[in-house]
């Protein structure tokens, strides 16, 4: 499930609806936070495209389940203003075994920082996109 | 009023080119391609040539599209910069 939002989410809740009765053997969560980016600024805006972003996070999760056996599978990020500490994304992974819930995470986590289309604002500066995070998502392309 | 696309921008792009979204009325033949709407677009102004930098990503209906993909009557086009979400 997928979901955009502005307001928090609570990472307890968000484990205990992956939890599969009996099927689950482990569980792989990534949180990703503000962290203290600049001297000048302490607040950071995500813009999003909307319905796209929608549809390319439910290709993300479609292709996750494609690639690994999992259970569920969930994606929340916000949009909005956000301050230092504050958590702006979720993804989370439950499967039968751990190595498939690991890659699944961080396949989904990768992909979506490259083609999902949110852009981040600290302060008045529009953050710039990484060539380290598109050769990250072009590595689980080829596979 | 038959041949207008629908148009938006984003983050960076829509701050320098001063605007969010807009109507587009596309010339006959109206199905144009993805390259030639930029070209199109590139021809108002030394500002609009970003829409032809190879780094600025341009969707068709929600999808990611490619120089050559097909831009008709009722379609939603965007043009942005490179995403930063996660």
């Amino acid at each position: 499930m997928i979901t955009i939002q502005k307001h928090d989410f609570d990472v307890a809740h968000e484990y205990q609806n992956l939890l599969q009765e009996n099927t689950t053997g482990g569980v792989v969560i990534f949180s990703g936070l503000v962290r203290d980016f600049s001297e000048h600024h302490d607040h950071l805006t995500i813009q999003h495209y909307p319905n796209m972003t929608e549809s390319v996070l439910e290709k993300i999760e479609a292709e996750a389940q494609q690639r690994w056996p999992l259970l569920e599978t969930r994606i929340i990020h916000r949009v909005g203003k956000l301050s230092v500490n504050d958590q702006i994304v979720f993804v989370g992974v439950s499967s039968a075994h751990r190595k498939a819930a690991f890659s699944a995470c961080e396949y989904m986590i990768d992909i979506l920082k490259t083609q999902a289309p949110f852009w981040k604002k600290e302060g008045d500066e529009w953050v710039e996109a990484k060539d380290s995070d598109n050769d990250v998502a072009d590595t689980w392309l080829k596979k | 009023m038959d041949n207008e696309i629908n148009i938006l921008y984003f983050a960076s792009l829509a701050e320098s080119l001063g605007r969010d979204d807009e109507k587009f009325e596309l010339q006959t033949p109206s199905i144009i391609s993805s390259l030639q709407l930029k070209e199109q677009l590139a021809t108002r102004g030394p500002e609009w040539k970003i829409l032809l930098a190879p780094s600025t990503r341009c969707s068709v209906n929600l999808v990611i599209s490619s120089d050559d993909t097909e831009i008709k009557p009722g379609d939603e086009v965007a043009f942005f910069p490179p995403v930063t979400g996660g």
